[in-house]
């Protein structure tokens, strides 16, 4: 849009390569409150996502060594010995498809595993059971109903424990300890929009005056959203890169601090679980504008 | 201080760019601000507005800036009822419309370069396209030394100037002027008001609020005179 030359013509200001100021001021007290509180929250988030990550691949892990073992426990015959029953079974199972090998748990190590629990004074007088270690394929593992139908067919009396109630156990907790993520993430992701919001209910307030002169001077609402939006996106980024940064800094740590294991078992954080923080500033810059964008057409249109 | 008149302007327009019948305004449960205003802007009249303080003038440019929607009666804007305009209406509407503030109610965080650009922008301008044009307005306020000060340090008149070039600057239907020389001197008041007449001749409808009935006496236009919110007279 032109403007007919009034009275001056003057080409030294033609491509002054002048770059129009932003429509909102930029230095905003709220802005850095807001920018700090929503770090905080995009750290919370992220060290919800690697905790859930690691927290997973431990559960994982616990079943991946569930399902691979058996244990069974041989019952003599009145005709053969203890040791005689717990050896012919272990060569039964050893031949049986997805058993990788089976061995006779010996007495000194079934004491070892129990000494810490019943203490060394009666291990001696106690009569502990034969039982028979079976490690199973991990491609295609053996069952428990394969393993009894073998034990039966070569007329032993046993019992197979395939650990499926443990594993059980497990895998709910795994599921359990990931929904608790999923509603961490859920509830940061939830508190950084309702941030967000006041924030942006705050801003409106704040610069009704600037609001005002850009509605009369014929902005629409969507362009007056529109700087709103593209003011809290950057912030909201700005503060999900801080806070995957620290996130990222801490896991990192400790995962140094925790060597192989990566932290502790039950949190075997890896070094690929902090590619899990890469995607929060974009989410963050995302959910920072949907808010401010929806809280202020609402709010224009109530002004309207 | 005498206008500069022109014959074209006085001219008789074809057609109506403001028509209020019967209107009424008032803010919330507050008596009535104005009262039965019947009045009619052809296009490209000049009129001036006088009353005294709390006659109404400022609720009836609110009125005609679209700012406030009148409580009863009619209005309409270059031929559209204002109670009937939409959301997406309006801003295409206030496009039309250059409004000087008596307050000036510059943008306290842009230059006056992108205060006076800030219609151009809105409506979608580039600042390589506008840049040439809103220099030399501003050059033309007086204002060609202070196109990158701040508001805040801008003399009373320097704000003046520069509200009025925000508003004339995307060359309006209708400009809207409350008190536009009211902190300038004599010899920017009729250099102003000469801009008015320019952008009057142009094809603009002005209208322009005052305390000097002197001033719009002597201009030899149409004068309104609102009393307790009611047009007394037009002239």
């Amino acid at each position: 849009m032109r403007i007919p030359r009034l009275s001056l013509d003057l080409p030294w200001m033609r491509g002054s390569g002048r770059r129009p100021g932003p429509l909102l001021p930029l230095e905003d007290a709220r802005s850095a409150a807001l920018i700090f509180v929503m770090a905080a929250l995009a750290f919370l988030a992220c060290m919800a996502a690697m905790g859930a990550s690691a927290g997973g691949r431990a559960a994982e892990g616990w079943a991946r060594d569930l399902r691979g073992e058996a244990t069974v426990q041989v019952r003599p015959r009145a005709d053969e010995t203890p040791a005689a029953a717990a050896a012919r079974a272990a060569e039964t199972l050893g031949g049986v498809p997805g058993v990788e090998e089976a061995a006779v748990l010996e007495r000194e190590r079934a004491e070892a595993l129990l000494r810490p629990w019943l203490g060394e004074a009666i291990l001696e007088d106690l009569p502990i059971p034969q039982l028979v270690t079976v490690r199973l394929t991990e491609a295609a593992p053996a069952d428990a109903r394969a393993l009894n139908r073998a034990l039966a067919e070569a007329g032993l009396d046993a019992v197979v424990d395939d650990h499926g109630r443990w594993l059980a156990d497990v895998e709910r907790a795994a599921r359990v300890a990931g929904l608790i993520a999923l509603m961490v993430f859920l509830l940061t992701a939830a508190a950084a929009g309702a941030a967000v919001v006041f924030a942006t209910r705050a801003g409106l307030e704040a610069r009704r005056d600037v609001i005002e002169i850009l509605s009369l001077s014929g902005a629409t609402d969507r362009t007056v959203a529109g700087v709103f939006q593209r003011r809290f996106a950057l912030a909201a980024g700005l503060a999900g890169l801080y806070g995957a940064v620290a996130a990222a800094g801490v896991a990192a740590l400790m995962r140094l601090a925790g060597g192989s294991d990566g932290f502790t078992p039950a949190l075997p954080l890896a070094w690929s679980d902090l590619l899990l923080v890469s995607p929060c500033p974009l989410v963050a810059a995302s959910l920072g504008a949907v808010a401010a964008r929806w809280t202020t057409l609402r709010l224009l249109k109530g002004m309207a | 201080m005498s206008i500069p008149n022109d014959p074209l302007a006085t001219s008789r327009p074809e057609t109506a760019v403001v028509q209020l019948e019967g209107v009424g305004l008032r803010y919330g449960d507050a008596p009535e601000v104005l009262r039965d205003i019947d009045l009619t802007l052809p296009k490209g009249s000049f009129h001036f507005l006088t009353g005294a303080s709390g006659a109404g003038k400022s609720s009836l440019l609110k009125l005609l800036y679209l700012a406030a929607r009148p409580t009863r009666g009619t209005a309409r804007l270059f031929g559209r009822t204002v109670s009937a305009l939409g959301s997406q209406d309006l801003p295409l509407m206030r496009r039309r419309i250059g409004v000087v503030f008596q307050e000036f109610r510059l943008l306290d965080h842009l230059t006056a370069f992108d205060n006076a650009a800030l219609p151009l922008r809105i409506a979608g301008g580039r600042a390589r396209d506008y840049a040439a044009d809103v220099a030399e307005l501003l050059t033309w306020v007086g204002l060609r030394d202070r196109m990158d000060a701040y508001p805040p340090t801008l003399s009373g008149g320097e704000k003046q100037r520069l509200a009025i070039a925000r508003a004339v600057m995307a060359r309006p239907e209708l400009i809207i002027a409350d008190e536009p020389t009211g902190s300038v001197d004599q010899d920017m008041a009729v250099r102003l008001m000469r801009l008015f007449v320019e952008l009057n001749r142009l094809g603009a409808t002005v209208v322009i609020a005052t305390h000097d009935n002197a001033l719009a006496r002597q201009s030899g236009r149409p004068v309104l005179r609102l009393d307790r919110g009611r047009l007394m007279r037009e002239a």
